[in-house]
């Protein structure tokens, strides 16, 4: 979500009962404009809450030239202080995976550790909690992140950029799945059949779109504030919402939860 | 002479036909026309070819030179007319044949032609860099506007129907001032639950809490309720609850006697028929009696819940909540759709539909996470004596109450207290004895059995009683139950503790000086610990009592069978060789006779 927008839009994903209060969203205004300068970003958004048993994570993204590819993320308790995250290797991915188990602790110098005992002795993983915060930020942004079809273009020269003239999709088109996209490395793009990609306009559906997830019907798209705002939930992540306001450039994402995938979905349906 | 610029047009025949008649007419009788070779060394003529060459045009001088299939008259002409800098800009003539170059590119040439009149007429300083804009302003003023002839549409969206239902939320009640003081004590004070809640960072919004209040204001009035709170917002697949609780009324018992008395009019209908028939084996398969639901006002079924889908929109009554309900809710984990009539697959099956399945989370949810401050709420005196046989149900108010300093909310968990009884495995909140039967046909029969059961009878299940802190929860799959802190770290004394629970994600309370105020907002899903799995369905029944009669046996091997038989043999032979001794004695007798 936009720093910019940061007001008005925390009003709208409030459906879904998280919000900041007054003192956070003061702390982010100065705090975020005094990110970007630093660090000479175009756009800082506000990515959300990583809830920990004893502190909670807050995580801002900041995007340079290219929408997709400079990507930085930061976390911070106070909303004024701010350290950058480790960049994530996929044998940070591996290693999390088998160590991390439980609710964040809230306490970045925490350390998980995991024995296994291998065929020279115990193995011994040991992960800390500001890897198991990068990584799980990651995942959430390359599997829940959405953004409505249109609102990002590629350029000839390969660069993603923000439409300017993106009006905003009609009503009728917000209720279908198929106009948002995952804001990421495309995956199943490729697999497509010649006849479903000449559709596609390949300067705006460079990305997957959501239809295409499985398992099917992980996410819950509802109409809400009476009836104007489209919200998009999902039920993978629990905690993610998306929100676009039909037949306006608005829209947005923010992810305020456990930061723990929900595996039990598929009983939940 | 200038060299002729050629440009194409195509004309009328008829008006080509006028210009060329013109035009012969001029060239023979003027012979001072300057007519070079130059200018038309271009041309190679063909007779045999229909083909008319190319027009010339230059400032309204039209000069037509076309070959005739006749004959060899050729006309030669030559441009009239200055020449423009500008002109000299004008698409060069091609060599196509004229005819399907008026086809493909006729209309392009009047577009040119109309573009490069206007730069003469304008006359701009960079013709080069406005000439697409020039271009496309033409192209737009042929354009007409065209009025929309679309008729406006009589159906209302959904956001305006909506609008409308929530329209009457603003409507103010007629009736005199009076009635608002009794209907405040109904409901608290709105607007400052949202602004504690917004700074313990839950709420649904300003906007969304006004227009939940409102239609809070007329749930009250329409029901008439005593007293009504904002339990909080269960969120579904399709649509969303907004859940509301109320005190029970008084009246309401009459209808749940009479739908008992249904059931069991059925009951006795059923085994009428059987007797006519032959008396098929009847199954030895006796189901579990069933609990007991609790009744109005006492435990898990203590307070009333009001359902609706958006502020506005009607609210829907719950129904009461069984025993056997909780049980199977605690094993299942599903999402809500957001239709109260929707079923519930799942296993084990769940008796009921959505509705009850909502029913039994929110009683799950409430016993588990509604607390308050320590000392804000008192034992009831009543039940004082008799604590140690039934746990205390009742609670009251504590009018001494001075609030707990926020400092000291926010660091231990002792200084909160459950207010709502704990469930049971059972699934209610008093345990009954399932083992005692109930009837009157059975008593004598099975008072035989009774003393047998006694041994056996179950113990009694025993919650934490009401009003325990919440220390003394349990810690579940290593996670605390509770996260504490404050609200802000930097408005000292002003801020509000806040608690949130681990165990129900979504579940908050807050508590500043002498208010406090429970909250849930989630999905109405309990923490799973990162795997739910479902319970194994069990063993298959048998079908049948084993008994000696059916059991296979293993048949006896060659080997056995001969030693029986040589073991059954040998006294038999003894006895036959006697027989034989005397069968020949007599048949020698008979012989012999």
């Amino acid at each position: 979500m936009d720093s910019d927008t940061l007001y008005f839009a925390l009003e709208l994903i409030a459906g879904s009962g998280q919000t900041l209060n007054v003192e956070q969203r003061t702390a982010l205004q100065t705090s975020l404009l005094l990110l970007r300068k630093d660090y000479k970003f175009q756009r800082v958004l506000f990515w959300g809450k990583v809830f920990g048993l004893k502190q909670d994570y807050f995580i801002t993204q900041g995007r340079g030239e290219d929408e997709m590819e400079d990507i930085k993320y930061f976390y911070s308790f106070n909303c004024i202080d701010w350290f950058l995250l480790p960049t994530v290797t996929d044998t940070m991915v591996q290693e999390v995976s088998t160590a991390a188990k439980g609710r964040f602790m809230g306490d970045p110098s925490h350390v998980y550790e995991h024995v296994e005992a291998g065929q020279d002795g115990k193995e011994v993983t040991k992960v800390s909690e500001e890897s198991r915060l990068a990584v799980a930020v990651l995942q959430i942004d390359e599997e829940a992140s959405v953004v409505p079809r249109g609102a990002f273009v590629k350029n000839p020269h390969g660069l993603i950029q923000i439409n300017r003239s993106f009006g905003g999709l009609s009503y009728s088109e917000a209720s279908k799945f198929d106009n948002f996209l995952h804001f990421s490395k495309p995956k199943n793009l490729k697999k497509k059949s010649i006849l479903e990609m000449a559709d596609l306009n390949p300067t705006i559906d460079f990305l997957d779109v959501l239809s295409d997830d499985i398992p099917n019907g992980c996410w819950s798209l509802q109409f809400e504030c009476a009836s104007r705002v489209c919200i998009l939930r999902s039920l993978l992540w629990l905690g993610l919402t998306f929100y676009h306001v039909p037949m306006t450039p608005q829209h947005g994402y923010i992810y305020i939860g456990h930061g723990a995938k929900n595996l039990d979905l598929p009983f939940m349906q | 002479m200038e060299q002729p610029d050629r440009c194409q047009a195509n004309m009328d025949p008829s008006v080509e036909a006028a210009c060329l008649k013109s035009f012969m007419m001029q060239s023979s009788t003027d012979s001072n026309m300057n007519l070079t070779d130059e200018s038309c060394s271009g041309f190679t003529p063909d007779p045999s070819s229909t083909l008319e060459v190319p027009l010339y045009r230059g400032d309204c001088h039209i000069v037509l030179l076309s070959w005739e299939e006749r004959g060899l008259e050729t006309i030669r002409g030559h441009e009239r007319g200055h020449t423009n800098d500008k002109l000299a800009d004008a698409p060069n003539a091609s060599q196509k044949a004229f005819h399907t170059w008026e086809e493909n590119c006729g209309p392009l040439y009047d577009h040119f032609t109309q573009v490069l009149l206007k730069v003469i007429d304008e006359r701009p300083h960079n013709a080069v860099d406005v000439i697409e804009d020039i271009s496309r302003d033409l192209k737009q003023a042929l354009s007409e506007d065209q009025q929309s002839t679309l008729r406006d549409s009589s159906q209302a969206s959904a956001v305006e129907l909506l609008a409308q239902q929530h329209r009457l939320l603003f409507n103010r009640p007629k009736e005199a001032d009076q009635e608002e003081e009794e209907a405040e004590t109904a409901f608290p004070n709105v607007s400052e639950i949202g602004f504690y809640l917004e700074q313990a960072g839950v709420g649904l919004g300003r906007e969304e809490m006004q227009r939940i209040f409102l239609s809070l204001k007329q749930l009250v009035e329409s029901q008439s309720l005593l007293r009504c709170r904002l339990w909080g917002k269960i969120l579904g697949t399709e649509s969303n609850y907004i859940v509301a609780e109320a005190d029970h009324q008084e009246g309401e018992e009459e209808e749940e006697e009479e739908e008992n008395a249904e059931e069991e009019e059925k009951e006795i209908e059923s085994p009428q028929n059987d007797s006519e028939v032959d008396p098929l084996p009847q199954s030895t398969y006796k189901p579990q009696p069933v609990v007991p639901k609790e009744l109005k006002g006492t435990g898990a079924n203590k307070y009333l819940y009001y359902v609706c889908k958006e502020p506005g929109l009607p609210w829907v009554k719950l129904p009461s909540v069984t025993p056997t309900q909780i049980a199977v809710a605690r094993q299942i984990c599903k999402f809500v759709t957001g239709r109260l009539d929707a079923p519930v697959v799942s296993f084990p099956p769940f008796p009921g539909n959505e509705s009850n399945y909502l029913r039994a989370q929110i009683a799950r949810i409430s016993a588990g996470t509604q607390v308050s401050p320590r000392g804000f709420f008192l034992a009831g005196e009543e039940e004082s004596e008799e604590e140690d046989e039934a746990p205390r149900d009742s609670y009251e108010v504590n009018p001494d109450f001075e609030g707990v300093p926020v400092a000291e909310m926010a660091e231990s968990l002792s200084t909160w207290v459950h207010h709502v009884q704990h469930i049971l495995p059972q699934g209610r909140c008093t345990w009954v004895n399932m083992a005692v039967k109930q009837g009157e046909n059975s008593d004598e029969e099975m008072e035989a059995e009774e003393d047998e059961e006694e041994p056996d009878e179950p113990e009694p299940e025993i919650g934490p009683p009401l009003l325990t802190p919440l220390s003394q929860d349990q810690e579940i799959f290593n996670t605390p139950p509770w996260s504490l802190r404050m609200s802000s770290n930097l408005t000292g004394p002003h801020a509000a503790a806040v608690l949130r629970s681990n165990l129900w994600p979504g579940a908050y309370a807050y508590a500043c000086e002498k208010k406090f105020e429970n909250i849930y907002i989630g999905w109405g899903v309990k923490y799973t610990g990162g795997g739910y799995s479902p319970s194994v369905p069990p063993l298959p029944q048998n079908e049948y009592p084993s008994g000696p009669e059916i059991t296979e046996d293993v048949d006896p091997s060659p080997e056995e069978e001969q030693e029986l038989k040589e073991s059954l043999e040998e006294p038999h032979n003894s006895q036959e060789d006697a027989d034989e001794d005397e069968d020949e004695d007599e048949d020698e007798d008979e012989d012999d006779d």
